[in-house]
């Protein structure tokens, strides 16, 4: 299991990393594994509005479908469509497969670092 | 296996169609097609074989053991068939004039009073074809009955996070917003939960009791009167319902609609493979919302299917339910709840249920520590189950446990077959200790091993070409 030092984690299992003023959201290599293997993505559109603690899209996996939970308020300014073509590439590389770029934040979650989500992601397995 | 269009011969046939008998009339030029459909060209001899070889690629309840949790499949009694399949009841039309179908009718009649008994409902409708049809229109109901009370600004249907997936689907379908709520600790309702979420714009909620974990919420009654009081409308899932037949009703829980799969709590498990039937009982101040239910009325109601719905699998719960009695039917409960608590204390020690208390029908095992352990995950598990001859329990559901296995042996399980299980569950609790490679490859002697279910759910193939 995989939780790069550079990424900020939620305790819904997305990633955030920050560009600037821009978050970068993606969802952990621990929900990949969790959810199996991904079939289908369903994405926001650009400009559409993420609300911290709310969903913006879910996934659907082999197993089950899951929302994908944002953890910062904003606009959503861009999306990697290429997801819908390739949802498997949510498995493959997680950290490598953002899914949105959210800019404008006027909220964000309690997140924690690389440490203290891989002790969260133990307790919770 | 060939596809049956790969055995096609140009110019075979059977002889299993007579010779028309009326005359033939041609339609007007524009109604035909082009072509010829691509219908196989098949022998008799070869079309026979072709099904038995399907049917024996299949894993049935009359084949051995099916624990699928949530699904009730127990053994569809011969007599339900045999009952079913009287001319009386096939060789009807449902445009017969009503005078020469009074026995259908009878039958229907007696139908909805049987099982409104069993439900401790007023009034049912055996139009819905099957569950999620049946929620579909049950959650119509508790609709039209809030506009009809001009509260149509009702538009909240609240559903446990514990829920099957179809009742957020019914919800949303009906056109409300979803609330969802987390579970307590012991897999029941969250009254405080609940309460926080409760207001004027409450519609209703959805609940299965037993719930998904198998657990009969013991603050049913108050968690109806909570939802009452705040003007909602309580729907009760019926696919938990073979647990709590003639013990307990849900009118009497206080919900005030529900929908029976009578394709499996009333035999026919899974309509056999056939259709199903989604019925739709509801207490006296939502009757008048019904679809109309018999097979011609003309009083002006909307239907939400053809004629009386799926007439014979009605039947066939008929005949249950009179082959069985009042006795009998609470007897077959409570031997569906003695069968899952006593295969799950079997398996206790080495898969662990996931609530260690006494369950309902169905019992659910929490695999995460196992999984953590050994790498054998609950998928290799239920793949390896195959192998012994059993069919897999139900697996990842309910949400709310992870690595879970879900199973319902049914009132139909005999001891010895339970025994049987629960050793082999025990053997493979112990394979993953000593050869989980074996696990991550099985099944290893069936027709199909591990599908591509990612190229399945993404790219199926529904129709052959050549």
């Amino acid at each position: 299991m995989n939780f790069p030092a550079d990424l900020k984690y939620s305790k819904s299992h997305e990633w955030v990393k920050m560009e600037g003023d821009v978050a970068v959201i993606g969802i952990t290599d621990f929900a990949q594994d969790a959810l199996g293997d991904v079939v289908f993505i369903n994405l926001p559109s650009e400009g559409d509005t993420a609300e911290a603690g709310s969903a913006f899209g879910d996934v659907e996996s082999v197993k089950a479908v899951s929302d994908l939970v944002s953890p910062v308020s904003g606009e959503i300014v861009e999306v990697n469509e290429e997801l819908a073509d390739a949802p498997e590439t949510l498995n493959t590389d997680p950290y490598g497969a953002w899914i949105i770029k959210v800019s404008g934040i006027t909220e964000t979650e309690e997140l924690l670092d690389a440490a203290a989500y891989e002790a969260f992601c133990a307790e919770e397995a | 296996m060939k596809l049956i269009f790969e055995k096609s011969v140009p110019g075979r046939g059977t002889t299993m169609l007579g010779k028309c008998d009326v005359e033939a009339v041609a339609l007007p030029a524009e109604l035909c097609r082009q072509e010829a459909p691509a219908l196989p060209e098949i022998s008799e001899t070869d079309l026979s074989r072709h099904y038995t070889e399907l049917c024996q690629k299949v894993h049935g309840v009359n084949c051995g053991f099916y624990p699928l949790g949530s699904c009730t499949m127990k053994y569809n009694p011969r007599i339900d068939e045999e009952i079913a399949a009287l001319p009386g009841f096939t060789a009807v039309h449902p445009l017969a004039p009503k005078e020469t179908v009074e026995g259908c009718y009878e039958a229907l009649d007696t139908a909805k009073k049987y099982l409104c008994e069993v439900t401790g409902m007023d009034d049912m409708t055996f139009q819905p074809a099957a569950g999620a049809h049946g929620e579909f229109t049950g959650v119509l109901l508790i609709k039209q009955y809030h506009e009809s009370r001009g509260e149509s600004h009702r538009n909240k249907i609240i559903v446990p996070d514990s829920a099957h997936g179809t009742n957020p689907a019914t919800a949303a379908m009906c056109g409300y917003e979803i609330v969802n709520i987390p579970s307590a600790p012991n897999g029941c309702v969250d009254l405080e939960a609940l309460k926080a979420v409760l207001g004027n714009d409450t519609a209703g909620l959805m609940l299965t009791n037993p719930n998904t974990v198998g657990i009969f919420d013991e603050n049913i009654l108050e968690i109806t009167r909570l939802v009452h009081e705040a003007g909602g409308q309580c729907y009760y899932d019926g696919a938990n319902l073979n647990a709590v037949m003639g013990a307990v009703r849900p009118g009497d829980m206080g919900f005030d609609c529900i929908h029976m799969n009578l394709h499996k709590t009333f035999a026919t498990p899974h309509g056999g493979g056939g259709p199903g039937a989604g019925a739709v009982g509801c207490k006296g101040h939502l009757a008048a919302f019904l679809p109309s239910s018999a097979l011609m009325d003309n009083d002006g109601r909307l239907q939400v299917r053809s004629f009386a719905g799926n007439f014979l699998v009605v039947i066939k719960a008929l005949t249950y339910v009179m082959t069985l009695g009042a006795e009998g039917i609470k007897e077959a409960s409570a031997n569906a709840v003695l069968n899952a608590n006593y295969l799950m204390r079997k398996i206790q020690g080495t898969f662990e249920p996931a609530f260690d208390r006494i369950c309902m029908h169905e019992f659910v095992l929490d695999l995460s520590e196992f999984k953590k352990r050994t790498g054998v995950s609950a998928l290799d598990v239920a793949k390896s189950l195959i192998d012994h001859g059993m069919h897999p329990p139900t697996m990842y559901f309910p949400l709310i446990v992870h690595e879970a296995l879900m199973l319902e042996p049914t009132e139909t399980e005999s001891r010895e077959t339970l025994d049987w299980a629960a050793e082999i569950f025990r053997k493979l609790y112990a394979l993953a200790e000593t050869d989980p490679e074996y696990m991550h490859n099985a099944p290893h002697n069936a027709a199909i091993a591990r599908p591509d279910e990612v190229r399945a759910a993404r790219t199926p193939i529904l129709r052959y070409t050549k």
